[in-house]
């Protein structure tokens, strides 16, 4: 098979979606649509006190006096928020049961994700939280993070017993009125992980969540919250998937990270949410607010593989409060079919010192279409702030679109701003090159697609690195026969 | 080894190739001399089965083996190589992992297992020296920033850790210092064995005294006007390609 530009569009559209499959799990699911009582219902069915039940409400009431937002560059049709069903649980989960009381089901869905919860994970040194739909099903590893005096568990779980840290921190980074769906995911968020670093711990382990949605017609809202206290380290993986359904799903998380003095955070995701099919149909709208905030000397490290999603929306940003802290953004938004992705940071400059590095690779196939928009903005009391920015594009076939918004907003003439952009496109003198060199036109783009993205792939921990350029392929690659 | 059989090859409303006969045998250097855009890489490249270019006669076969229907990875399996007169540039793929990524392909479609990291290492270490490169350059990106001197000889570093059964060479002396065109022409020549067989194509003889070719061919207007011996070469040096259009003209 040798490379046209008509053939790699055609493998292009074969590719299929590998974490496509629905487990037969008897779930409790709410009726759909969404209203005070259904806000009351979700804060009583997680046994949650009621500063917490009226916490979501005033959230409920600042949603429903806002209008979602227009100005992103995607075009997708409005979920109809009445049609959602807010709260699903897969039913024989139990947070109290042992893993040999997990579901074989559940299990088996595990397995399929790539995901083990025994012995694999803890020679790789990582503790794993799952959310599958609204509830968290398993927290491996809980004994050796308490003993550190680490706190990892759902945050439905936090809420019960560390509520002093939930009161202080929740809703201080992404507050209840930010954006449209963070007031949403306030008022309905269903779970998600909770994580907090002692005074000067290193974390000695990856921490790692899954997100999965399973049941069909419901909405996934997790709530994460990263709080890492002064000279702490703690380095954070997140990855998702959801079944292929031919209806959109609606995911709308909110994440926010504390970083106390001289802390540090490295959070990565890999998100691999159902894309839609090679129509276009189907595919989970992917709205989340991630943002970070970065105390005195402390450092903050977003990472992110983005694949999936029919339509993202993401921005993961820091806040640079405290003098000579670090802001880094480091990014891999692959879009193909009919994909859309309006994605990148926001880089808030209030201290001295402070530094921020934005590091974005798109990459689009098919009809998708690819959008980089960053803003850095340095305050007028940030003395010789200094920002880094490079957006690379690269491009496969003719029918795709890349496009980058770069906003600069600098009160303080002391401020170093760079920015570079490039845009390339995949050649076939690249592919025959390869092809020369006895590399198959599929390996070769694989090839082609990791170098691309070598600079963030870098940035993941080891053992996720391969498992994300794994993803890279599949999300690009057909089967070429 | 090569048998090529009245070959016309062009794109869409062009002829480049106008019937072209060649016999390559095992054990066998062939200089392809020509004027510029006689069809000299048109040639090499449809050898190599780009499929830019179309085939419209003739045929093309690799020890008996007719090559028309085999993908260009599939060519390069079988035992071709082509160095290439512009390498391409691969950003963010280094020289070793490109290396690995196609002699374990090659490997794959021959059945056989990844070659052991060890045994990678071994070979890397012995063609970087034979060649004179530095390590350094191996973990550089793929001819990102390379000269053009360091171009060609990554193109001969790859040939000589490929080890193929016919190598063409496109203008691999463009480029090249006199000591670089030493170096890799004693790399090719190493190469070198009653097994393989090699095709040069280049504008000038200086390649040729170092790699000392058994026939040379000159390439006109997508024909082979002439075929001689190696002092073919020098005379085309003396008398330029004029002489050879006036002959094909009478
Ligand atoms: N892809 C192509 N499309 C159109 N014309 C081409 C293409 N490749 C080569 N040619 C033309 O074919 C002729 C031979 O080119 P080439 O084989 O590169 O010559 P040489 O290597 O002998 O200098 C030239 O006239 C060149 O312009
Ligand atoms: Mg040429």
């Amino acid at each position: 098979m040798a490379y046209t530009e008509e053939e790699l569009k055609k493998e292009l559209e074969t590719k299929e979606y590998e974490y496509g499959f629905y487990t037969e799990i008897e779930s409790d699911t709410f009726p759909k649509g969404l209203n005070a009582d259904i806000v009351r219902a979700i804060s009583k069915k997680k046994n949650e006190p009621e500063w917490m039940t009226e916490w979501r409400l005033e959230a409920f009431r600042i949603w429903e006096s806002m209008e979602e937002p227009e100005w992103a560059n995607v075009h997708y049709e409005k979920p109809d928020f009445q049609a959602i069903s807010y709260y699903s649980a897969p039913k024989k989960a139990d947070p109290n049961k042992t893993m040999d009381d997990v579901d074989p089901e559940l299990l088996e869905m595990y397995r399929k994700l790539g995901i083990s919860l025994d012995e694999q994970k803890r020679l790789q040194n990582v503790a794993v939280d799952i959310v599958v739909d609204s509830v968290s099903v398993a927290t491996t590893f809980q004994k050796t993070l308490e003993e550190k005096g680490i706190l990892f568990m759902p945050i439905s779980e936090a809420i019960q017993k560390h509520p002093e840290l939930i009161k202080k921190y929740m809703g201080t980074v992404v507050p209840k009125t930010d954006n449209f769906y963070a007031a949403l995911n306030s008022a309905v968020f269903t779970d998600g992980s909770f994580c907090y670093i002692p005074k000067g711990v290193k974390c000695p382990m990856e921490l790692s969540t899954y997100f999965r949605i399973n049941e069909g017609g419901t909405g996934q809202f997790e709530r994460t919250l990263v709080i890492a206290d002064e000279s702490s380290y703690v380095s954070y993986l997140e990855g998702c998937t959801a079944p292929s359904r031919d209806e959109n799903q609606l995911h709308a998380a909110v994440v926010e990270l504390i970083a106390l003095d001289d802390a540090e955070i490295k959070y990565s995701t890999v998100q691999n949410w159902f894309p839609g099919d090679s129509d276009g149909k189907g595919g989970v709208y992917n709205f989340v607010t991630k943002r970070g905030l970065c105390e005195k000397n402390s450092k903050i490290s977003w990472t992110q593989v983005e694949t999936g999603s029919a339509v993202t929306w993401k921005y993961p940003s820091c806040i640079l409060k405290g003098d000579n802290s670090v802001g880094e953004f480091y990014s891999i938004a692959v879009t193909n079919n009919f994909q859309q992705a309006d994605t990148g940071t926001k880089m808030v400059h209030l201290g001295k010192n402070t530094k921020s590095t934005i590091i974005s690779k798109g990459i689009s196939a098919g009809k998708s279409q690819n959008s980089y928009r960053g803003l850095v903005q340095v305050n007028s009391r940030a003395e010789n702030a200094r920002n880094f920015s490079q957006c690379d594009s690269l491009l496969m076939g003719n029918e795709c679109g890349a496009h980058t918004f770069p906003y600069i907003e600098a009160k303080n003439k002391s401020a170093q701003i760079e920015h570079e952009a490039t845009t390339s496109k995949i050649g076939e003198d690249q592919i025959f090159y390869c092809n020369q060199r006895g590399i198959d036109t599929e390996k070769a783009i694989a090839l082609i697609v990791n170098g691309f993205s070598k600079e963030v792939l870098n940035k993941l921990p080891m053992e996720f690195a391969v498992e994300a350029q794994k993803l890279l392929e599949i999300s690009l690659e057909g089967s070429v026969g | 080894m090569l048998e090529i059989k009245d070959l016309h090859a062009g794109v869409e409303d062009k002829k480049i190739l106008k019937g072209i006969n060649l016999t390559v045998n095992p054990g066998e250097v062939h200089a392809i001399m020509g004027p510029n855009g006689s069809g000299k890489s048109t040639l090499a490249s449809v050898i190599a089965g780009k499929e830019d270019f179309e085939v419209k006669k003739g045929s093309i076969s690799l020890e008996g083996e007719d090559l028309e229907e085999l993908a260009p990875e599939e060519r390069a399996h079988k035992g071709i190589f082509m160095s290439f007169q512009y390498p391409v540039e691969i950003p963010g793929v280094t020289v070793t992992n490109f290396m690995k990524t196609a002699i374990n392909e090659s490997r794959k479609a021959k059945g056989l297992e990844d070659m052991p990291a060890n045994e990678m290492l071994k070979l890397i270490r012995e063609k970087s020296e034979m060649l004179e490169i530095d390590r350094k350059f191996l973990s550089r990106s793929l001819n990102e920033g390379f000269s053009g001197g360091e171009k060609k000889r990554n193109e001969i570093f790859q040939l000589a850790m490929m080890e193929p059964k016919l190598a063409i060479l496109d203008e691999t002396d463009s480029g090249l210092d006199i000591d670089a065109l030493r170096i890799v022409a004693n790399g090719v020549n190493k190469l070198r064995s009653k097994d393989n067989a090699i095709v040069v194509i280049t504008h000038y003889q200086r390649l040729l005294e170092y790699i000392i070719p058994d026939y040379v061919h000159v390439l006109f207007d997508g024909r082979i006007a002439k075929s001689g011996g190696k002092e073919l070469a020098l005379e085309l040096e003396e008398k330029g390609y004029d002489w050879i259009k006036q002959e094909v003209v009478v």
